[in-house]
Order: C-alpha cells, then sequence, then structure tokens
C-alpha cells in the first residue's frame, strides 16, 4: 500500500514536471504578453517530431536529439512570434484564442500529412531504460531522468530570471511595460526571446514526453487543457506558481487513474474547478 | 441611436427568409444537409448571444447542445417521443445546466472562463463515454423513435418533414432572440460589451445579465441539440466533442458576431463548404478550416456579416 503509494506519487512528480516544463513557456507569454496561446502544444509536438526524425531517419542519438527538439521548437517559435503572433499582442482575447485555434487546426493536420495519424515509437538508449531499486520501491530511470532534467531546467530559468540583466528586464516588462519602454528596455525584443525561449522549452518537453504522453498528431488538443490549466491555476507571469500547479495536478491526475480508474479523468476537473473557485487569480500571482 | 429598436422587418430580412422556403422547392435532395445547417445556425445564434453580444469567450458550448441532444434522444426512447415537449425537456435541462455553471463564468476573466467551458465540455464528455448503459457510449443512443408532429406530420426519410420543423423551430426561436436583443435587456448587453465597468454606474447588474444571457444561451443550444437528436433519430457521443465547440465557432465568426444573421449564414456556408471538401480529404480539411480562422482573425474581423454591412453602406450612400 504504501509502497504503491510512493509510486503513485513519483510517476505523478514526473508527469508533472513533464507538464511544467511544457506550460512554462506558456505561462510566460500569458503574464507578459496577455496573450492566450491555445497552440502552444504545437511546439510541444514539434520538438517531439523533430526529435523522432533526428533519431530514426538521421541515427542521432538522443540526447543529442533533445537539443535539436528545444532548437527547432525554439527557431520556429522565434519565427512564428516575428511573422504572425506579433500582430495580435494588443486584439482582443477573442481573436488570439481563434487565432491560435487555427493554427493549432493547421498543425494537425500537418503533422497528420508528414507523419501519418498513428503514434511515434520511440527508442530510449539503454542507460534510460530499467528501474532503480531505491528504498525498496521500484523506480524507473528515465522517469528519474525526467524529473532530473527538469530540476535542471528549472534551476537555470531561475537564475536567468532573477540573476541576469536580461530577466531582470523582463520582470521589469511583466510588472509594466510601459514603465519599462520609458525606461529604455526593448520590450518587443524581450517579447521575441521570451517567446522562442519558451517554444524552445515546450520542444524539449514534447521530446521528454515521447514516452510518457506519446506522440500523434491530435498532441496538441489533447493536452491543451492540461497545459491551459498549469496557467491558469498556478498564475500567469511566474515560476514557482505554475511548477506548485504543474505538480499538484501531474500527481492528481496519476492517483486519480490509479486508485479510482471509472473516474479518473473527472478528477483533474474536479481539482481544477476547486483550486480556480479557491484561487480565481492563480496559486501566485505577479499583478494583483 | 435614439430610442429603442423597432421589431419592424428590413426588406433585407425578409429576402433572407425567403431563401430556405425556395432551397425546399429547389433542391429536394439535398433537404437532410439543409435541415443540418439550419440547425447548425440554430446553435451558431445561440452562441452569438454569449460571444457576440455578451463576450463570453466558450469552448465549451457543446455542453448544452449535447445535453439537449441527449435529453430529446433518452424521452423519445423511453417512449415519450412527442416532438415539441421534447424540445421543451431540452431546452430546460441545458437552460437548467447553464444556470447551474454561469456562476463559475460569470466570476472569472476570459482565462478562467475558457478553461471553465471547456473543463465542462470534456466532463460532459467524459459521463457520457462513462455512462454507456444509459447513453450507448462511443456507439451512441439508437433506437430513437419520434412520434408526429401534432400527430399528423411523421418524419419520413425524405427529409421534408425534418426539413421545415427545423425550419419553423429555427424562425421562432430566432425571432424571440432578435425581439430579445432588441429590448432593453439586449441594450444593456451591448452596454456591458462596450464599457463593462461602467455599466454600474447606470445602475446595471452586470452579474445578473451575464448570468441571465448564459442560461438562454444553453437553453437555445438545448434546442438545438434536440432538433439534431429528433430529426437524425440518433445521438452521437460527438455530440459533446470540442470539435464541435470549435467548429461553432468557426462559424460564427466566419458568419460575423454580434449580427444574429451572422451564425445562419456562417453555418450555411461553413457547412456547404464542408460538404464539398471534407469528403474528398478529412486531413485536408482541417487545415483549410485553420487556414480560414487565421485569414478571418488577420483580415476580415467582421465576418461575411461585416462585408455585407459595409457593402451595403457603400452602396447606399453612392446612391444617394
Amino acid at each position: 500500500m504504501i509502497t504503491s503509494f510512493i509510486g503513485v506519487l513519483f510517476d505523478g512528480v514526473a508527469y508533472g514536471s513533464l507538464l511544467f516544463l511544457i506550460s512554462i513557456g506558456l505561462s510566460v507569454t500569458m503574464g507578459l504578453m496577455n496573450f492566450i496561446n491555445l497552440a502552444h502544444g504545437a511546439f510541444a509536438m514539434l520538438g517531439g517530431y523533430a526529435a523522432v526524425v533526428a533519431m530514426s531517419r538521421l541515427g542521432i542519438p538522443f540526447l543529442p536529439a533533445l537539443a535539436i527538439a528545444f532548437a527547432v521548437s525554439g527557431a520556429v517559435g522565434a519565427l512564428l512570434e516575428r511573422v504572425l503572433y506579433r500582430r495580435l499582442y494588443r486584439a482582443a482575447h477573442l481573436d488570439q484564442v481563434l487565432f491560435t485555434i487555427g493554427l493549432t487546426l493547421m498543425s494537425i493536420a500537418t503533422a497528420t500529412y508528414f507523419f501519418g495519424p498513428a503514434q511515434q515509437p520511440v527508442r530510449l538508449p539503454g542507460f534510460l531504460t530499467g528501474q532503480l531499486h531505491v528504498l525498496g520501491v521500484d523506480l524507473g530511470t528515465y522517469r528519474l531522468f525526467l524529473i532530473a532534467m527538469v530540476v535542471l531546467a528549472t534551476l537555470a530559468l531561475t537564475f536567468l530570471v532573477e540573476r541576469t540583466r536580461f530577466g531582470a528586464q523582463v520582470r521589469a516588462s511583466v510588472d509594466n511595460q510601459q514603465a519599462s519602454v520609458g525606461l529604455g528596455i526593448n520590450v518587443e525584443r524581450v517579447f521575441s526571446v521570451t517567446f522562442a525561449l519558451g517554444s524552445a522549452l515546450a520542444g524539449l518537453g514534447g521530446a521528454l514526453g515521447i514516452d510518457v504522453l506519446g506522440l500523434d498528431p491530435t498532441f496538441p488538443l489533447k493536452y491543451m487543457v492540461y497545459f491551459l490549466l498549469v496557467v491558469a491555476v498556478g498564475g500567469a507571469g511566474t515560476i514557482r506558481g505554475p511548477l506548485i500547479a504543474a505538480l499538484i495536478l501531474g500527481v492528481f491526475d496519476v492517483a486519480g487513474k490509479y486508485y479510482v480508474p471509472q473516474i479518473g479523468s473527472f478528477v483533474i476537473y474536479a481539482v481544477m474547478v476547486i483550486m480556480l473557485l479557491l484561487f480565481p487569480a492563480g496559486l501566485v500571482g505577479r499583478r494583483a | 441611436m435614439t430610442g429603442l429598436p423597432t421589431l419592424k422587418w428590413d426588406k433585407f430580412e425578409i429576402a433572407f427568409w425567403l431563401i430556405p422556403i425556395a432551397a425546399f422547392f429547389l433542391f429536394p435532395r439535398y433537404l437532410t444537409l439543409g435541415s443540418q445547417i439550419l440547425i447548425a445556425g440554430l446553435f451558431a445564434l445561440s452562441l452569438d448571444l454569449i460571444l457576440g453580444y455578451a463576450r463570453i469567450i466558450s469552448l465549451g458550448h457543446a455542453a448544452f447542445f449535447g445535453l439537449g441532444a441527449y435529453t430529446a434522444g433518452l424521452l423519445a426512447k423511453h417512449g415519450f417521443g412527442e416532438p415539441l415537449s421534447g424540445l421543451f425537456a431540452a431546452a430546460a435541462v441545458a437552460a437548467m445546466a447553464g444556470w447551474l455553471t454561469s456562476f463559475l463564468i460569470v466570476r472569472g476573466q476570459d482565462l478562467t472562463r475558457l478553461m471553465v467551458t471547456l473543463g465542462i465540455g470534456l466532463m460532459l464528455f467524459e459521463a457520457a463515454n462513462q455512462a454507456s448503459s444509459i447513453t450507448g457510449g462511443v456507439d451512441g443512443l439508437s433506437g430513437v423513435e419520434m412520434k408526429k408532429i401534432f400527430g399528423v406530420f411523421g418524419f419520413g426519410l425524405d427529409g421534408k418533414t425534418a426539413y421545415l420543423y427545423s425550419l419553423a423551430i429555427l424562425f421562432v426561436v430566432f425571432n424571440a432572440t432578435r425581439a430579445l436583443v432588441r429590448s432593453p435587456f439586449g441594450l444593456s448587453l451591448r452596454g456591458i460589451r462596450e464599457g463593462e465597468r461602467r455599466m454600474p454606474a447606470i445602475g446595471a447588474s452586470v452579474r445578473r445579465k451575464l448570468v441571465a444571457v448564459y442560461t438562454i444561451g444553453a437553453g437555445i443550444a438545448g434546442i438545438a441539440g434536440a432538433l439534431l437528436a429528433q430529426t437524425t433519430q440518433f445521438v452521437g457521443i460527438d455530440v459533446f466533442g470540442f470539435q464541435r465547440s470549435a467548429e461553432l465557432m468557426i462559424m460564427l465568426v466566419l458568419g460575423g458576431t454580434g449580427y444574429l444573421y451572422g451564425g445562419l449564414l456562417g453555418a450555411a456556408v461553413f457547412m456547404i463548404l464542408q460538404d464539398y471538401l471534407a469528403n474528398l480529404n478529412p486531413v485536408y480539411w482541417q487545415f483549410w478550416l485553420g487556414l480560414l480562422l487565421v485569414l478571418i482573425v488577420l483580415f476580415a474581423r467582421g465576418g461575411l456579416m461585416g462585408g455585407l454591412v459595409v457593402l451595403h453602406d457603400r452602396l447606399w450612400r453612392t446612391s444617394r
């Protein structure tokens, strides 16, 4: 009983950290630009497919393929931000929603065209498969690796935001755009770089998540609600809020599906409704 | 504008309603598609109320459509196949659900509303999926047997009754909605849309009005769902699907929000396009759908109705 509980908790944390990695970019774009981007999952899917192509067609090993996923999603994110997204920063939320649903549908059709509707397989390297025996509990090696990667990414991100000049500019822009412009911060450039970074992290998450979340063309729609949940519950524009929210959601989702499989899919929505009722502005709000 | 808008019919409106009547005689082989268009139009009308007039972004409006469809379907399956009472029951169930959930929706901002509507839709989809002993699950609810309307008009295979029945219901509900948005209540909705913060200053309760309009919108969506269940005598689980909510939004913005006619026009264009293109290849259809949305947002925010209004104004001005 206790061991199964620890196992569920562990899987939940691994799942939650993956959700966090993918959603953090969404949190930043929402906090920074007040932009509702429903197509965020498409960047994660792009990273997944980039990694699959790199591994299966170009014969690149798993770890460099992750770097490729990061780079490809980041580059495409930067391009789309420059060409399309930028036009809609000041548009109404409805327009942003419609626009990004359109992008999502296009990404699904494009992925189906190139890769077919099937799930993509991923071959993990030998040192990441199998189980690790820790204190009487079997822990999946890959899930440990996943958590380690997310911890690393979070530390790097926190350092970037809290300790660097660029991070200070990001925080200033989130808090007050007009004042930041007045102080000579190039807010537009800050937007572009953070959007690209967020897309790149989503791509990394998508590639890391093939083994956990799966990868097929409907990915952006299937997980859209999860990514949005992380941001809506956690509060946009911070790192800590989405992290806590993602972990809570991950653990509840896994636990719900494990202990009460009949109503498993309801648990996450129930948690969402309760959290949104208790914290209408998110767990950690930057702005009042 | 001075005073309340009147309920007098414009010549364009009369011309508009002659189209579906003409279609009945001109395209007898497409009556099934025709009733689908009329039902989708009614559904789009219900979304226009809450999206176009109250500016509530909903990604889960199919929830109410589905509730209406299952209510009417289940009633008919268990021997209560009288169509009109089925419609009333469906409207009541959907409006009740709308009223209950409206309190969650009125509370939040755009993002919260979007999440809550999306979540409710997905929850109902799951519920219908799990309760397969009642709803038929993924196989759908079959065995829906309708009685004759007024005991006279039966739903035949030629689809004539289904078409005229849908058209009559659409016309009645449309008129009620048209009167509603031209009433003081409708004007206060427009006030909320233009400046939500200022409405309390003239003594209007924004909360109560949003709850009311959301409830009405849900009820109308329920009627649309019930019509689909009754005319096709089948309820598939996709009535709750996200795809349905998304396509509904596309129909509405394609036609133009905030005109009431936009939803009907958008539904017609959308369904006819779909009938042509989706049969070629469903995957490409999704791509063109996405592209259409992107282009509408970037270049044609008013939709078809917006374009027609501009055209009308220009012609009217030059003829003077």
